[in-house]
């Protein structure tokens, strides 16, 4: 069935054209003039992404064929867009997404049947806790911007943090394929409400606190309630028991209130969220300027490379939304927004089409890391919610990020294509056995 | 399970359209009061980056450039320079991050960063080849005469205009105390705050350009007004009527008299009442020759009580009172340019050289020509566009010969420049009279004999000590007469 592929390549293909036409219009915005390397751009941008589609042709033929181009597009605004602000962080970007694309290959390549994940599942649930002690470890962690969310190697630096989130979406989604029966009908009397056994949930929940205590004391509030979010949606997915939400609801209350109370970053955090016109020119500077810039930019946006007239802390990275906004306009910002959306749309389908508690976990914990991860960001930059810095999926600059989220559109692109396959293998087995 | 999928995803369509609800607010509500924000410099930091054309003098001298900032570690990539310093501020204005722009700075802001619609239609057959879109600026103020007006005027509060008759086109724009817009317009913001703090202590607002955004009495130099108007309308010529001799005027409905200068007797027809600044016979012109209703038609036909459409922001509106119907003592002095009756001295430049260019008055203007990079006319040359009619040609001539006479034979002989032709008139407004103090004035034009007048000038000089009509042409005569040499000479090709 390689109508799912062809439609898949001619979004490619218009993906290739849009990010070139944008790489061409930033580069006459900024410098009045074609850029000289427009022919190697154009050659490398359609090597990298027609490279993906081949793979995902050959190792997925059958899976979903929105997620590839719309993480594509993403990729290619933000590439331009990093570009834009500052050349030199362009050459890296671009090599992260060459390292991307390969582990996304390498991991459809590696990961021919999800299910074969769960056999190791306690093994990721540690790997995940490990990897987000990392930082904390004398000697090689270290504090970027005040969080201590940074492992340096040599000359590389990278985050071991957005690996653990897809390694413990793995580990939540086999626990729970496992014990979701047990957890669903086992109730725990507290007064008036009926709770699911905690022994049941033993596992998930240490996991869970190991990882929330990390993240606090590392200052990374963003990941924190991604984790906390995480969580809490694959129980009441995994049992469809609405109590579990209340629960998560107030736990996370509770939780907010005490690391409002205990911590002064997170009272600052709130403060600013509240009134970032207090203190425009300091703690308020970056909110304040991205809002400015969001403003400039209008219904329509001052052009590619053209924008970068507000000064924006971080904005090649947890900003770079604001700068997007700024220089596309509503229209391009709705555009962001709408990608997501139906990337959340491909992976839920891919979710509920899954025939297997397992698949049907992973992808909708990948889904919402993926969805929920660009929310909170987002979000946070036009003063939705307190802002907690966050990578924006597919667009920040940023190499952990990149390629971890190329992962995970590899487990996502996998997983559909299994689900597509299913039906036509018993189908087939049918038609044997008549 | 698939029913908690379902409703997860409404749920995250829910937050995502509260997303870009939030985004709408923020990008159309909101932008408006956010774009206004003061704090915010988008605008100004945009138009900071971007290269910006330069403004240059007739005679080739750079007023204002955008040069690579020496400073890498700046958040600026460009800075603006003013190498004629205070010179030509007033013209220019100045181009500062912290306090925006003025004069020429901000007239011509689209045209000097190259964002005009026509400019961006240009720039678009240069898509391929680097080159900045800019326009520069060519002023007709001329370095060589506005360096005269400097030197002439002195450390003297006043203002010096000249210009072309013909065109309306500037020559001399010159208004002491004057400001170094280098200082305003420096990336240092601290250095800007101190220098903006320290004009604006100064009590006579170096800042300001007087010569066309403040007012003063314009004294005697209005009886060119009157006496235009009575020519006009037919009631006054050369001949009729003889005003009789006297040392005051007392109109109608008051017991106090309008008195000549000095207490001197005066009288005669036109020519005569002018030459020697004869305030009883003006007096009298205005209220009972010309009357109430024509005098008022007649200062608003040379452009009193609307702007001069210079092209410069913000020009002040010269004035004449409009409630003179029913007062005649008001009329009275209104009509040799005392009461309300206010001018700027770009104001009475234009009333010289309405009179010097038969009877029309052109627009003022400061740019000659916008060029490209390239040289290619992007707007102009100009060559001139008329703003008002008050004179027809034969009435103009009649003026003309008259003021003519005041600096052959009258008040203004300061004004006389061998081997041409000038005319010109002199005021003195008195401010008070212990001790006696005067705004001095004079107006003129000049021009090779038997030829239209080539320049006309406006001086005015403040708070000048001395209340005789003989102050204007001893203390702003010599002013304009240099200035008006300048640029004879200049045009003669010396």
């Amino acid at each position: 069935m390689s109508h799912r592929r062809n439609t898949e390549l001619g979004l490619m293909l218009m993906v290739v054209i849009i990010t070139a036409g944008a790489y061409v219009l930033a580069s006459l915005g900024s410098e009045a003039r074609i850029p000289a390397n427009i022919i190697p751009f154009l050659v490398i941008v359609l090597g990298l992404l027609l490279g993906a589609h081949v793979a995902v042709r050959r190792l997925a033929p059958e899976s979903d064929p929105i997620l590839l181009p719309m993480a594509a597009l993403l990729n290619g605004l933000g590439y331009v867009v990093i570009a834009g602000l500052d050349e030199s962080l362009a050459a890296a970007q671009a090599s992260w997404t060459a390292v991307g694309v390969v582990a996304f290959v390498g991991t459809l390549w590696l990961v021919k049947r999800p299910r074969d994940l769960t056999r190791y599942r306690y093994t990721f649930g540690f790997l995940g806790i490990a990897l987000l002690l990392l930082p904390l470890l004398p000697g090689i962690g270290k504090t970027i911007n005040g969080s201590r969310i940074w492992v340096g190697i040599g000359p590389i630096n990278f985050q071991p943090g957005e690996i653990a989130k897809v390694v413990l979406a793995i580990f939540f989604a086999a626990y729970l394929a496992d014990q979701r029966e047990l957890i669903a009908t086992s109730v725990w009397k507290v007064g008036p409400l009926r709770l699911p056994d905690p022994k049941y949930l033993g596992p998930v929940v240490i996991a869970w606190a190991v990882t929330l205590v990390v993240m606090v004391y590392q200052k990374d509030l963003g990941s924190s309630l991604l984790f906390f979010a995480l969580f809490v949606v694959m129980i009441w997915v995994a049992t469809d028991r609405t109590s579990f939400l209340v629960l998560g609801g107030g736990l996370f209350a509770a939780g907010a209130w005490f690391a409002w109370k205990s911590f002064g970053h997170v009272q600052e955090r709130v403060d600013i969220w509240l009134d970032p016109w207090k203190d425009p020119s300091g703690s308020g500077y970056q909110i304040v300027q991205g809002l400015f810039a969001m403003a400039f930019g209008g219904v329509s946006g001052t052009g590619l490379g053209l924008g970068g007239d507000v000064r924006i802390p971080a904005s090649e990275n947890d900003f770079i939304f604001a700068v997007i906004a700024e220089e596309l306009g509503l229209l391009g910002g709705a555009l962001v927004i709408m990608a997501y959306l139906l990337m959340v749309g491909s992976g839920l389908r891919i979710a509920s089409r899954a025939d297997h508690a397992f698949d049907k976990l992973l992808a909708t914990g990948l889904t919402l890391l993926l969805g929920l991860q660009a929310f909170i960001i987002i979000a946070g930059v036009i003063r939705l919610l307190p802002l907690t810095g966050v990578t924006l999926p597919f667009v920040s600059y940023g190499g952990s990020s990149l390629v971890v989220n190329y992962v995970l559109l590899a487990l996502l692109l996998r997983l559909s294509d299994q689900t597509q396959r299913g039906p036509v293998k018993a189908g087939a087995s049918a038609v044997v056995a008549a | 399970m698939n029913r908690s999928i379902r409703r997860l995803g409404v749920a995250i369509v829910v937050l995502y359209l509260a997303l870009f609800v939030k985004l709408n607010w923020i990008q159309v509500v909101d932008k408006a009061s956010l774009d206004d924000n003061p704090l915010n410099t988008a605008q100004v930091r945009r138009d900071f980056n971007r290269p910006r054309g330069s403004i240059s003098t007739a005679d080739g001298a750079v007023l204002a450039q955008s040069v690579p900032n020496p400073d890498p570690a700046s958040e600026f990539d460009r800075v603006r320079q003013y190498p004629e310093g205070d010179l030509f501020a007033q013209a220019t204005g100045f181009f500062s991050f912290r306090y925006g722009s003025t004069g020429l700075e901000r007239q011509y802001s689209d045209e000097l960063s190259g964002s005009t619609f026509e400019q961006q239609v240009r720039g678009f057959g240069d898509l391929l080849v680097a080159r900045e879109n800019v326009g520069n600026l060519t002023v007709s103020l001329r370095k060589d005469v506005q360096q005269v007006a400097r030197d002439q005027l002195g450390e003297r509060e006043g203002s010096v205009v000249a210009l072309d008759p013909r065109t309306g086109e500037l020559l001399a724009f010159w208004s002491y105390p004057s400001f170094d817009p280098n200082l305003i317009s420096t990336t240092d913001q601290q250095a800007a705050e101190a220098a903006w703090t320290m004009y604006n202590a100064s009590p006579s607002r170096p800042m300001r350009a007087h010569q066309y955004q403040d007012r003063y009495f314009p004294g005697s130099t209005f009886k060119v007004v009157t006496g235009s108007v009575g020519l006009q309308t037919g009631k006054v010529t050369d001949s009729e009527p003889v005003y009789p001799r006297a040392t005051s005027y007392l109109p109608p409905q008051t017991t106090k008299a309008i008195s000549n200068f000095g207490g001197e007797t005066c009288g005669g027809p036109l020519p005569e009442i002018l030459r020697i600044s004869c305030n009883s016979a003006f007096a009298q012109m205005g209220t009972e020759t010309i009357g109430p209703s024509d005098m008022l038609n007649g200062a608003q036909s040379w452009g009193f009580n609307s702007a001069a459409p210079i092209d410069l922001p913000d020009p002040a509106k010269s004035a004449f009172p409009t409630d003179v119907g029913s007062n005649p003592p008001k009329l009275a002095q209104a009509s040799i340019g005392q009461n309300d009756v206010q001018a700027t001295p770009l104001q009475m430049a234009l009333v010289a050289a309405g009179v010097a260019n038969g009877g029309t008055v052109m627009k003022p203007r400061v740019v000659h020509d916008i060029r490209d990079t390239q040289g290619d006319l992007v707007e102009g040359p100009y060559t001139g566009e008329k703003w008002l009619t008050p004179m027809s040609p034969e009435h103009a001539a009649t003026m003309h010969a008259d003021m003519i006479n005041v600096a052959e034979r009258g008040t203004a002989t300061g004004l006389r420049i061998p081997g041409y032709e000038v005319g010109g008139k002199t005021g003195t407004a008195q401010l008070g009279t212990e001790p006696p103090r005067s705004h001095t004035w004079i107006i003129g034009f000049a021009g090779p004999p038997g030829q239209a007048p080539t320049v006309a000038v406006a001086v005015v000089v403040l708070n000048q000590s001395g209340g005789s009509e003989a102050t204007g042409g001893r203390v702003a005569a010599p002013i304009a007469k240099a200035v008006m040499e300048k640029v004879l000479s200049v045009q003669a090709g010396g």
